[in-house]
C-alpha cells in the first residue's frame, strides 16, 4: 500500500509554479485577507519559541534568570553566552564528531542503497523477487526495538565507544532502497541498452549513466538522511560513553545539568546547535520539500 | 539479461574468464559466451547487492533474531546471566503494571499528538496552497522545527516550560491563569510534552499535505470555477475528498511515528522517570541500561514491536476494506 502511494505521490512535486491563486478567489477578497491572518499568527505561533530562544542566548545570565518578558535584557544584548559555550572547547569537538560521522553515514547508506537499488531494478537473478521483499519488510522494523541486541552486538565487536560503532547501525534504511528502486524502473532502459551495444560494462552503465540521472532524488535521499543522523539521539546516546566521541546531541544534554541554571548558555548552545541544519535548510529548501514527499510516502 | 540455466553455468566454471571479459568487450558472439556470460552477470550481481545485503544482515536481521533469543534469558548488561530462562521475561512484563502503564502512556500520547498532528497540519497546507503571498515565510516557519535535535527542541521547551521565569506561564499571567510546574506535574506534563511535539514535527505532516494538494489538477478548481462554487465550495468539494489518500497515509506515518515516543520525553523531564510520561521504549531503555536486565528489556521490545505491527496492520487493513466497499 505504501508502494502505491508513493508513485503516485512523488512525481508531480517538481511542477514549477506550484502555487497559482486558486481560480475564484479575488486577490484582496475578505477570505483571502482571513487566510493570511490566519497564517501569519500561526507562522508567529511557530517562530516564537525560537526567537525566544536566541533572544535568551543574547542576555546576561542575571536578565535570562530575571524571567522578564522582554526581547532585550536590562544590560543590554551581549554575546557572552555564546563566547562561554564555545571557549569550553567540547562544542567544537561534538560538532565536528557530528559532522564526520554524518557525512560517513550519508555516504555509506548512499553508496549501499544505489548498488543494491539498482540490483533490484534491473538486474535479473535467482529469487530477486523475494530477496527485494524481505528488504521491504525491514521497513517496519522500528530502529528503538533493536537497542539491546545491537548494543550487545557492539560489545562483542568491541565497537562502544568508537565512530564505527556509532556509524554502523545507522546505515542499514530499507526505506531508501525502496525509493530508490523505484526511481531506476523509471529510468528508460533504452539508455543502458545503447551503453550495453558499445560494451560498457554494468558497474559502468550505472556510474556514468544511471547515477547521473538520478542526481536529484540522490540528493534528496541524501539530505535526508544527513537530517536524521545529525539529530540521532537514541543510539548515540547509548553507544557513546566517551565524552570526546559524543555527537552534539547527546553532548549538549550531558552538559545542561552541569550548567545548572544557566539559561542563556543554554539556550546559545540550542541555537548554535540548530544554526548548521537552518542553513542546510535555506540552502536546500527546494530539494528538502521535495524530498519530504519522495521519502515521506516512502516510509519516512 | 536472463540468468543462464543451472547446467549451462556449471560448462562456464572453466578457465574462461579472462576470454569472456573480452569476448563481452567485443560484443562477439562465441559460443559459450551466454553461459560464462551468466556467470559473470551473476557475480556483477553480487557485487551491486553485498554491500548492503551483508549490513542488513549484520545489522537488522542478526539483531532481530539474537534480540529474540535474549528475550528468553536473563542476559545482563554487565555480562552476567544468560540462562534460559523460558518465557519468564515475557510473562514478567504482560503481568508488570509499569509496562502496561508505559503502554497506555504511549497510547494516549499517539491520539493526542495525531489528531493536532494531523488537522492543524491540513489546515497549514490548505492555507498556504491558496498562493497567499509569502510561501517562502511559510515553509520557514513551520518546517524548520522538524528540522532541529530533539535535545535543541527540549532545551528550547524547557526554558519556556519553567514553572518560575518560563514564558508559557508569563504568557498565562495576562490571562490570569495562576502559574502551572508544567514539566514537574504529573497532571501536566504529558500535555507539556504533546505542545512541544506539535510545534516539533508539525513541518513534516505540512509538507506532505503541501505535496499532495499540488498534485490536485488546476483544471478542477477552473471548471468548478465556472460552474460558480466558490472558494468555500472548492475546498469541500474537491480539496478535502481528494486528499482522502494523503490524510489515510498522514495519519498511519504520524501513529507509527508517535508510538516511537522516547527522545523529547526523556530529555524534557531531564532524564527523570515519571509515571505519567514513561513510554514504552523508555521503559525499555530503563530496563536495559538503567536496570541492566538486558534479557527482560529485550522481552519489552518484542512486545513494542508486536504493538507497531498490529496497529499497522490493523490501519493497512481498515484502508484496504474501504477501498474494496467503494
Amino acid at each position: 500500500m505504501t508502494a502505491t502511494a508513493t508513485r503516485s505521490v512523488t512525481v508531480p512535486v517538481t511542477k514549477e509554479k506550484a502555487h497559482p491563486r486558486k481560480p475564484g478567489d479575488r486577490p484582496f477578497g475578505p477570505l483571502r485577507i482571513a487566510a493570511f491572518l490566519v497564517l501569519l499568527l500561526m507562522a508567529i505561533g511557530w517562530l516564537l519559541p525560537f526567537l525566544w530562544a536566541v533572544a535568551t542566548a543574547f542576555k546576561t545570565e542575571n536578565d535570562a534568570a530575571s524571567g522578564a518578558p522582554t526581547w532585550i535584557g536590562e544590560s543590554g544584548p551581549t554575546a557572552e553566552a555564546f563566547t562561554a559555550i564555545l571557549s569550553q572547547g567540547n562544542v567544537w569537538l561534538w560538532a565536528w564528531n557530528s559532522l564526520a560521522t554524518s557525512i560517513a553515514i550519508t555516504a555509506i547508506t548512499l553508496a549501499i542503497s544505489a548498488l543494491a537499488a539498482y540490483a533490484f531494478s534491473r538486474l535479473d537473478f535467482k529469487g530477486r523477487k523475494w530477496l527485494f521483499a524481505i528488504v521491504i519488510a525491514g521497513i517496519v522494523v522500528p530502529p528503538q526495538a533493536l537497542i539491546i541486541p545491537l548494543f550487545y552486538q557492539m560489545l562483542a565487536f568491541n565497537l562502544v565507544d568508537t565512530y564505527w560503532g556509532l556509524i554502523l547501525p545507522q546505515v542499514v534504511v530499507p526505506a531508501m532502497v525502496f525509493i530508490l528502486k523505484q526511481f531506476f524502473d523509471g529510468v528508460p532502459i533504452e539508455l543502458e541498452d545503447a551503453a550495453r551495444v558499445d560494451g560498457a560494462g554494468r558497474f559502468r552503465i550505472f556510474w556514468s549513466i544511471v547515477l547521473p540521472l538520478s542526481r536529484p532524488i540522490l540528493a534528496a535521499v541524501a539530505i535526508f538522511v544527513f537530517i536524521g543522523a545529525w539529530n540521532n539521539f537514541l543510539w548515540p546516546f547509548l553507544v557513546i560513553n566517551d565524552t570526546t566521541l559524543m555527537t552534539l546531541p547527546v553532548g549538549l544534554q550531558t552538559v545542561i545539568s552541569a550548567y545548572g541554571v544557566q539559561y542563556a548558555q543554554v539556550m546559545a548552545q540550542a541555537v548554535l546547535a540548530a544554526l548548521p541544519l537552518i542553513a542546510v535548510f535555506l540552502v536546500f529548501q527546494k530539494q528538502i520539500v521535495k524530498g519530504v514527499a519522495t521519502t515521506g510516502f516512502g516510509g519516512q | 539479461m536472463s540468468t543462464a540455466p543451472q547446467t549451462a553455468r556449471a560448462t562456464g566454471t572453466g578457465p574462461a574468464t579472462g576470454a569472456t571479459t573480452r569476448s563481452i568487450v567485443t560484443g562477439s558472439s562465441q559460443p559459450g559466451r551466454r553461459s560464462s556470460g551468466g556467470r559473470r552477470e551473476q557475480l556483477v550481481t553480487w557485487a551491486f547487492l553485498a554491500p548492503f545485503m551483508i549490513a542488513f544482515i549484520l545489522f537488522l536481521v542478526w539483531p532481530i533474531i539474537h534480540g529474540i533469543y535474549l528475550s528468553f534469558t536473563d542476559q545482563s548488561l554487565t555480562g552476567t546471566g544468560g540462562g534460559f530462562v523460558g518465557i519468564a521475561n515475557y510473562a514478567e512484563a504482560l503481568s508488570d503494571p509499569t509496562m502496561w502503564r508505559s503502554m497506555g502512556n504511549t497510547l494516549w500520547f499517539t491520539v493526542l499528538s495525531t489528531v493536532p498532528l494531523v488537522l492543524i497540519a491540513l489546515l497549514m497546507a490548505v492555507l498556504v496552497d491558496r498562493g497567499i503571498p509569502g510561501q517562502w515565510l511559510w515553509r520557514l516557519s513551520f518546517f524548520m522545527p522538524f528540522l532541529l535535535a530533539s535535545t535543541v527542541i527540549s532545551q528550547i521547551w524547557v526554558w519556556i516550560f519553567n514553572p518560575q521565569i518560563g514564558a508559557a506561564n508569563a504568557i498565562l499571567a495576562n490571562f490570569g491563569i495562576e502559574p502551572i510546574a508544567w514539566l514537574q506535574n504529573a497532571d501536566t506534563n504529558m500535555y507539556a510534552i504533546v505542545i512541544a511535539t506539535v510545534w516539533w514535527t508539525i513541518g513534516f505532516n505540512f509538507l506532505l499535505y503541501l505535496a499532495a494538494l499540488q498534485n490536485i489538477p488546476a483544471q478542477q478548481y477552473e471548471a468548478a470555477s465556472l460552474d460558480g462554487a466558490g472558494p468555500w465550495r472548492q475546498l469541500w468539494s474537491i480539496t478535502i475528498p481528494q486528499l482522502g489518500p494523503a490524510t489515510v497515509l498522514i495519519v498511519m506515518l504520524q501513529v507509527l511515528a508517535s508510538l516511537k515516543l522516547f527522545d523529547q520525553a526523556y530529555q524534557m523531564l531531564g532524564g527523570v522517570s515519571s509515571d505519567t510520561t514513561r513510554s514504552i521504549v523508555q521503559y525499555m531503555y530503563e530496563a536495559g541500561f538503567v536496570g541492566y536486565r538486558f534479557g527482560f528489556s529485550a522481552a519489552i521490545s518484542y512486545i513494542f514491536f508486536a504493538l507497531i505491527v498490529i496497529i499497522g496492520v490493523a490501519q493497512a487493513t481498515v484502508v484496504s476494506r474501504r477501498r474494496n466497499l467503494r
